[in-house]
């Protein structure tokens, strides 16, 4: 596991990936924290924390496409699958690069934390909780967009669905309040990632929330093992 | 030490691998053979744990690969078809990347050397795999599947890409870790199964067709008896002669090696010898017997036979499908003949317009002549016809 997780961290950084993914999250987090924090004279990042949720959508499938899918298209797999490791340790070394990037580029807040700090006034309970809520919630789409990863060889692909999955996780709610069925609506609404996470950013914290993203993330990394195993004996 | 028990694979209705059973000693250098898609790559993907097998089981060192794949795959350096390398990387980054994966306990920095100095890609180590030419991406990937010293080695046709030279220090390479390695070697050159191998294992539409060394083989298939006999002569009187000679079954003349010179392929009837009878023949008519060669059944021939189906090996053949093969060799036999025979005809025909358009010109300009001399053309033309019966007859012999 451990030499796939620095193999994987050193193709982020050796490749444009890494550096896109945190100069277009630094730009967007930076962006609301000027506008949304510095500009209102306030010290409250939640603004800032809310307003990223939507632009992860995007930006951690195309953190993951290349993942799993550019092993399949070169062939590398066959190197991995035929080495002494199971494939949970291939799966999760590749799940954990991808989260440590991602852990690099959320850093950002903490910094902003700072930054406010030096004017005084920041509540560190409220902003360690919504870091926290960040960093979970981040755990749970890499997993998603990484299972994504294994059902195709091309990584546009992969982007783009990885992009619709996330997309269909964010728009939750919207399809809850216009099912009419109630049972199914108050199902969809349980699995909401956007409420929940916005009750971090309103200043709750939700441990079952935080158990929910961390399920869905083993559920997926689980899910992506089993294409493996599926693929293996097809 | 590798056994492989009645593996198969089915995809479907397909059967990709059916059922083939080989071991492989420690020690030993087994060549693995067979036209596309007759299953090699599946049978190596199945023995190295890549994709599971149907039925049956493949034990590395004692290690069943299915029940124990990670101990199993410890034992196992793979060089896959196309090598699992990562441009990316630099080939010392890739060859501790590896390192790392195969969780090596041997000294990093000088094993990695080692195997670098191995497979001669020291004076690239620091470059990206991305910019190196086919043939070090492919010593890259055998350097990968030396890593950590496996007492088995699955190579996937090694020498892919590889220059002449190159390809010469590979074979001296696998011939020597052959010696402390148990090594599985799938080519298409047969000269380098032939020239590596200790045992040869033969596959054709996933089953398993032949099994033995190059000798044993070619020994088992040796059903016929050929010669090539190299001879300068006028090519039809030599091909007849040779073909009335006593004991000769056929004789197949194609490749011209000079004015009047042809090899001529030269079949007997088995337990005879007719080359006292056939130097007898060449001394009497004159001709010139420029090389005698008894043709002795390479690996390529013994690989075609057994591919096209011709010789039954361990497969035994229904009734039904032996005569229809023996029908097949009769028919291809006999416009064997037919060729030789319309070879002949055709010549003629040639020869025959040759002499003919050499009369025509003659006689134009021979026409011009004869305000001069009627009487002298007279004689010539008759004998200008003369010649042409003679030859006319020459070519129906």
């Amino acid at each position: 596991m451990g030499a796939i997780f620095r193999r994987e961290m050193g193709a982020f950084f050796s490749s444009a990936i890494a550096y896109i993914f945190l100069g277009v999250l630094f730009e967007i987090a930076g962006f609301f924290f000027i506008n949304g924090t510095l500009s209102y004279g306030t010290a409250d990042l939640s603004g800032t924390f809310g307003s990223v949720f939507l632009f992860l959508i995007f930006l951690i499938p195309l953190m993951t496409m290349k993942l799993f899918s550019e092993e399949k298209r070169q062939k590398t797999e066959q190197g991995l699958l035929t080495a002494p490791i199971s494939i949970t340790e291939m799966v999760l070394g590749k799940y954990f690069a991808a989260l440590a990037l991602y852990t690099i580029g959320i850093s950002i807040f903490l910094l902003f934390a700072l930054i406010i700090e030096f004017f005084g006034g920041v509540v560190w309970a409220t902003v360690l909780s919504n870091f926290v809520a960040l960093f979970f919630l981040g755990a749970a789409f890499i997993a998603v967009s990484l299972f994504v990863s294994t059902l195709t060889e091309n990584q546009i692909i992969s982007a783009i669905l990885g992009f619709l999955a996330l997309l269909v996780l964010y728009l939750i709610d919207s399809i809850a309040n216009a099912v009419n069925v109630e049972f199914i609506s108050k199902i969809l609404k349980t699995l909401s990632f956007y409420a929940r996470y916005n009750e971090f950013v309103t200043g709750l914290f939700n441990l079952s929330s935080v158990l929910f993203f961390v399920s869905v993330a083993v559920v997926f990394n689980f899910l992506s093992v089993r294409v493996f195993e599926k693929r293996r004996w097809s | 030490m590798i056994e492989v028990k009645n593996l198969c694979k089915h995809y479907g209705d397909k059967k990709a691998v059916n059922n083939i059973s080989f071991e492989v000693k420690d020690g030993e250098i087994l060549g693995f053979l067979g036209p596309n898609g007759a299953g090699k790559s599946t049978t190596m993907n199945m023995i190295t744990g890549y994709i599971s097998s149907t039925s049956g089981e493949a034990i590395i060192n004692g290690v069943d690969i299915m029940e124990n794949p990670k101990k199993a795959k410890s034992f196992i350096g793979y060089l896959p078809e196309i090598p699992p390398i990562y441009v990316d990387m630099t080939v010392k980054g890739y060859l501790n990347f590896v390192y790392d994966l195969k969780k090596c306990k041997l000294p990093r920095s000088k094993h990695i050397k080692d195997v670098c100095d191995l497979v001669k890609i020291t004076d690239v180590e620091d470059r990206i795999i991305k910019h190196l030419s086919k043939g070090y991406r492919q010593r890259v990937g055998l350097a990968q599947a030396l890593i950590g010293n496996p007492p088995v080695l699955i190579l996937d046709e090694p020498t892919v890409g590889l220059d002449p030279k190159q390809i010469i220090e590979i074979r001296s390479l696998i011939k020597r870790l052959g010696k402390n390695h148990t090594v599985i070697l799938s080519s298409h050159i047969l000269s380098e199964i032939q020239a590596v191998c200790d045992r040869i294992v033969i596959i054709n539409k996933g089953t398993l067709v032949a099994d033995g060394t190059a000798d044993e083989l070619a020994n088992n298939m040796s059903g016929d008896h050929k010669m090539i006999a190299q001879i300068e002569g006028p090519r039809k009187d030599v091909y007849k002669a040779v073909r009335n000679l006593p004991d000769v079954v056929s004789v197949v003349a194609d490749m011209e090696r000079g004015e009047n010179v042809f090899d001529y392929e030269i079949e007997t009837k088995p337990g005879t010898d007719v080359r006292k009878a056939l130097n007898k023949l060449i001394r009497e008519r004159g001709w010139d017997l420029l090389m005698l060669q008894p043709n002795i059944l390479t690996l390529e021939d013994v690989f075609l036979k057994i591919i096209t189906g011709e010789h039954e090996m361990k497969q035994a053949l229904s009734e039904e499908q032996k005569k229809n093969i023996a029908t097949a060799v009769d028919i291809h036999d006999k416009v064997d003949a037919a060729a030789g025979d319309l070879r002949e005809v055709l010549e003629g025909i040639e020869a025959k317009k040759k002499a003919e358009a050499a009369a025509a010109e003659e006689e134009n300009a021979s026409e011009e002549e004869t305000a001069e001399a009627d009487e002298v053309s007279e004689t010539e033309e008759t004998s200008e016809a003369e010649t042409d019966a003679e030859e006319n007859k020459g070519d129906e012999e």
